[in-house]
């Protein structure tokens, strides 16, 4: 067996030639060696990215035969039971696609798939960097990306989910039209500029189709890149560890280690959105039948991304104020601005809110463990519920139909839970987080159950504690304070500088509840023993154990 | 003359009998009289007794009075529990009862379909159908031929039933909610009589779509619809309930995201060996 000591010319030539022209190779040099931290959860971004390509390629084979028109055609293909049926060019085209292209449902069922694993993943994600605090300073312009990403990825949806013109899409442009008509003063004239005239009028189709297969997927791939660049410039933040601080990154190398995961994952990526392609049917147009804006079928839903508006509209109640002549109908307006508001206004000031309310101006590469923030998680699940009841609640009518609820108990129910689920939620999780902030301390404080029984010569039975694992007990001291906007008044009980006006003093109150630790790692002298003497719990430590 | 007998003059000699004229109009009256009882619908009951279905009505209402008067009544005049039935026909009764509705085992909402009770069969259904439709008459049950589906349209059929019937029973019949507790139910369990009847019937929140909103040509194909619906296979896997997209939302999360994480769990789960 023969070992190879120098470059073979074959690679070594093409290689230098094309490194005196590019300067890759000192690019490469630097940057294949980058490090990534491992976590499981840092992967998560990772679906969306993955399902975006996927998403291209399979969405590009699906334009070969899409006609985005919607010029009235006969139906005369192979599927018996629109035979004869007057449809659009649009949905005759699906048709086509489904049942005659080879392969064509396949990869229009994968196309829709990956769009579902897409916003899914990009959620995840976002509440990942949420929880773990990772959008603070400096990566909270990342942050904003992911939320504009996010944002575009629902326009995406749903011009999409528009496209084939079949009867479901149809109710979906119809809720559409409903809410664009329904803003004041604009509202006619913003409906019959989308449309070109009365709905659904003849052109909203192609315009969709622009709009889904060139605009937006061009803005999400250059938001996308940017995205990408500022980590890799900023680098990952890491979850608190041996050796790890806010200098350095502990983990993998990208050149083999990280791209090896991160290839292995797009496989598994690859694997989820074709299994589910070829195993369960999505999307079924066939069965629905072709749009008319007569028909409406019961169980008519949008994809599980627009969920939560359908929800907040069914749960409305009928509202509506007449004002000088005009219509302002708050059933449509209120459901269809107020939630979406809330949850991407919200998700794009929270950075700035919280720099604001804690005065936090450092910088942040290790992530918080979501105990460690407690009134932050808390927030965060606040916030998953009540986006979770209203997406819940979009399926009121099969929860009803399916589970035999009355209809109307499922809307009662939504109308007060929508304001008392955030509530409990929040409470809940801040009552978790103490409590896991509790079990933390008496972690590195008493150490952990060794299953040791021991029996002491006066015949008590005790169980030997031993210290926490290195890595344990690290990753658990990565805990930081949160800091605290000064707003106690001094001596002569003139308060600071910052706190005088109503706003300074309400921001000085919410930064002290927002950054006051109450279960402080180290337990307070007179406590007992320190961390270290700890170590060793022999058998001559008397403690109760009940 | 030979043969009848009777000279030609005799004939005419009666024809100018003073009581001929008479005899000649009980002709004609009994003539039309009996043309008119064969065309015209006579009273029910009357119809059946002549046509011998009056043990049928007989064996009827003996079993209206033990399973059905409790509610609705020992004449069918109907209660405060349960509406009268003279006049509903028997294609309700059929419908009803073939389905497991009636008799109902609690009053509520809505009477789900169950499986039957031990008495009802073909011929008690036949009997019970026959009470029902001698009290008042009303619509009739259909004959094979009007609810075959092979003799139906499926296309022409899936537009009407698009245009008439999923913004309650959703796009290929499965089913959808309604106010009060009460629900569109799966169509895929009925038969094809059973949907001829509901639609002339209109059962329970069912709206009635009689012969001039429908033609009985336009149901049979409805009916074609219903059925290939039903028998259609999904081509693209699973068909997931067929109640579009939540549980494609359910999948994507609960199959995809899960095995997702539990992927990104696995990779990161594999340290290099410190060497």
């Amino acid at each position: 067996m023969t070992t190879l000591n120098t470059t073979p010319k074959f690679i070594g030539g093409p290689a230098s030639y094309l490194d005196d022209r590019l300067g890759a190779g000192s690019f490469l040099k630097r940057n294949l060696r980058k490090v990534f931290p491992d976590h499981w959860s840092f992967l998560l971004g990772e679906i969306a990215l993955y399902s975006f390509i996927i998403l291209l390629l399979t969405g590009t084979f699906l334009t070969f035969w899409f006609k985005p028109g919607m010029g009235h055609v006969i139906y005369d293909g192979p599927y018996q039971e629109l035979r004869g049926v007057l449809m659009s060019e649009a949905y005759a085209s699906t048709l086509h696609i489904t049942f005659e292209v080879r392969g064509g449902l396949l990869i229009r069922q994968m196309h829709h798939w990956a769009a579902l694993i897409f916003v899914a993943g990009m959620m995840v994600h976002a509440l990942r960097v949420f929880f773990t605090g990772a959008y603070r300073k400096p990566r909270e312009l990342n942050w904003i990306i992911g939320v504009l990403l996010l944002t575009l990825a629902l326009a995406e949806g749903l011009t999409g989910y528009s496209l084939p013109d079949d009867l479901l899409s149809g109710a979906g442009l119809r809720i559409t039209e409903g809410v664009a008509i329904s803003l004041p003063v604009i509202g006619t004239y913003l409906t019959f500029f989308l449309f070109g005239g009365e709905y659904p009028g003849e052109d909203v189709i192609s315009r969709f189709y622009a709009l889904h297969i060139l605009l937006i997927p061009g803005i999400l791939l250059a938001l996308i890149s940017a995205h990408m660049i500022l980590m890799w410039v900023q680098k990952h933040t890491q979850m608190p560890g041996t050796g790890r601080t806010e200098q350095n990154v502990v983990g993998a190398p990208f050149y083999p280690a990280f791209m090896a995961k991160a290839g292995a994952y797009f496989l598994f990526t690859f694997a989820v959105v074709a299994g589910l392609g070829t195993f369960a049917q999505i999307n079924p147009i066939w069965l629905f039948g072709p749009y008319t804006p007569a028909d409406i079928s019961a169980g008519s839903q949008p994809d599980f991304y627009m969920g939560f508006l359908e929800g907040a509209l069914r749960i409305m109640p009928a509202w509506e104020i007449n004002f000088l002549d005009h219509t302002i109908p708050l059933s449509v307006l209120i459901p269809a601005l107020v939630p979406m508001g809330i949850v991407m206004t919200g998700l794009a000031l929270y950075p700035f809110l919280e720099q604001w309310v804690t005065g936090d101006r450092r910088e942040h590469h290790i992530a918080d463990r979501p105990r460690n923030n407690p009134h932050r998680t808390s927030i965060g699940m606040a916030g998953i519920t009540f986006y979770g009841l209203l997406w819940l609640l979009g399926a009121n009518d099969e929860i009803s139909a399916n589970f035999h609820i009355d209809l109307y108990h499922t809307t009662i129910f939504g109308r007060f839970a929508i304001f008392l689920g955030p509530a409990i939620a929040y409470w809940i999780t801040y009552r978790i987080c103490i409590g896991l902030q509790r079990r933390d301390r008496d972690v590195l404080g008493h150490g952990v159950e060794s299953g040791v029984i021991k029996r002491l010569p006066n015949g008590q039975y005790i169980e030997v504690h031993v210290p926490p694992a290195e890595d344990i007990a690290d990753h658990m001291l990565g805990k930081k304070e949160i800091p605290i906007v000064p707003g106690e008044p001094d001596e002569a009980g003139i308060p600071p500088k910052g706190a005088r006006s109503i706003i300074g003093k309400a921001r000085a109150s919410m930064s002290k509840t927002y950054g006051t630790d109450h279960i402080p790692l180290e337990l307070e002298a007179g406590e007992g023993h320190g961390h270290e003497e700890h170590a060793a719990i022999g058998p001559g430590e008397h403690k109760e154990h009940h | 003359m030979i043969g009848t007998g009777i000279s030609v003059n005799s004939i005419t000699a009666r024809r100018r009998h003073p009581l001929a004229r008479f005899a000649v109009l009980a002709l004609a009256l009994g003539l039309l009289g009996g043309a008119y009882a064969l065309i015209a619908p006579g009273n029910q009951a009357d119809a059946a007794i002549s046509a011998g279905k009056a043990d049928d009505v007989a064996e009827g209402r003996s079993l209206f009075v033990a399973h059905c008067s409790s509610c609705h009544g020992m004449n069918a005049e109907g209660t405060s529990m349960a509406p009268p039935l003279v006049g509903v026909g028997a294609a309700a009764v059929d419908f009803q009862v073939s389905s497991g509705r009636m008799p109902a085992a609690n009053p509520g909402p809505q009477a789900p379909r169950k499986p039957l009770a031990e008495w009802v069969n073909e011929d008690t259904i036949r009997q019970l159908s026959a009470y029902v439709q001698s009290l008042g008459g009303g619509p009739e049950r259909p004959t094979a031929d009007m609810v075959d589906p092979a003799k139906g349209d499926a296309a022409k059929g899936g537009e009407l039933f698009r245009a008439n019937c999923i913004q309650c029973h959703n796009f290929v019949g499965a089913g959808g909610a309604l106010t009060y507790g009460k629900y569109a139910p799966n169509l895929n369990e009925a038969t094809p009589e059973q949907i001829y009847e509901a639609m002339v019937t209109g059962p329970q929140a069912m709206p009635v779509f009689n012969d001039s909103t429908l033609t009985p040509e336009d149901k049979r194909n409805m009916i074609a619809y219903i059925v290939s619906m039903r028998e259609l296979k999904d081509p693209g896997g699973f068909g997931l309930g067929r109640i579009g997209p939540v549980t494609e939302g359910l999948v994507a999360w609960i199959a995809g995201i899960s095995f997702m994480s539990l992927a990104a769990i696995w990779i990161t789960a594999k340290k290099r060996k410190k060497s």
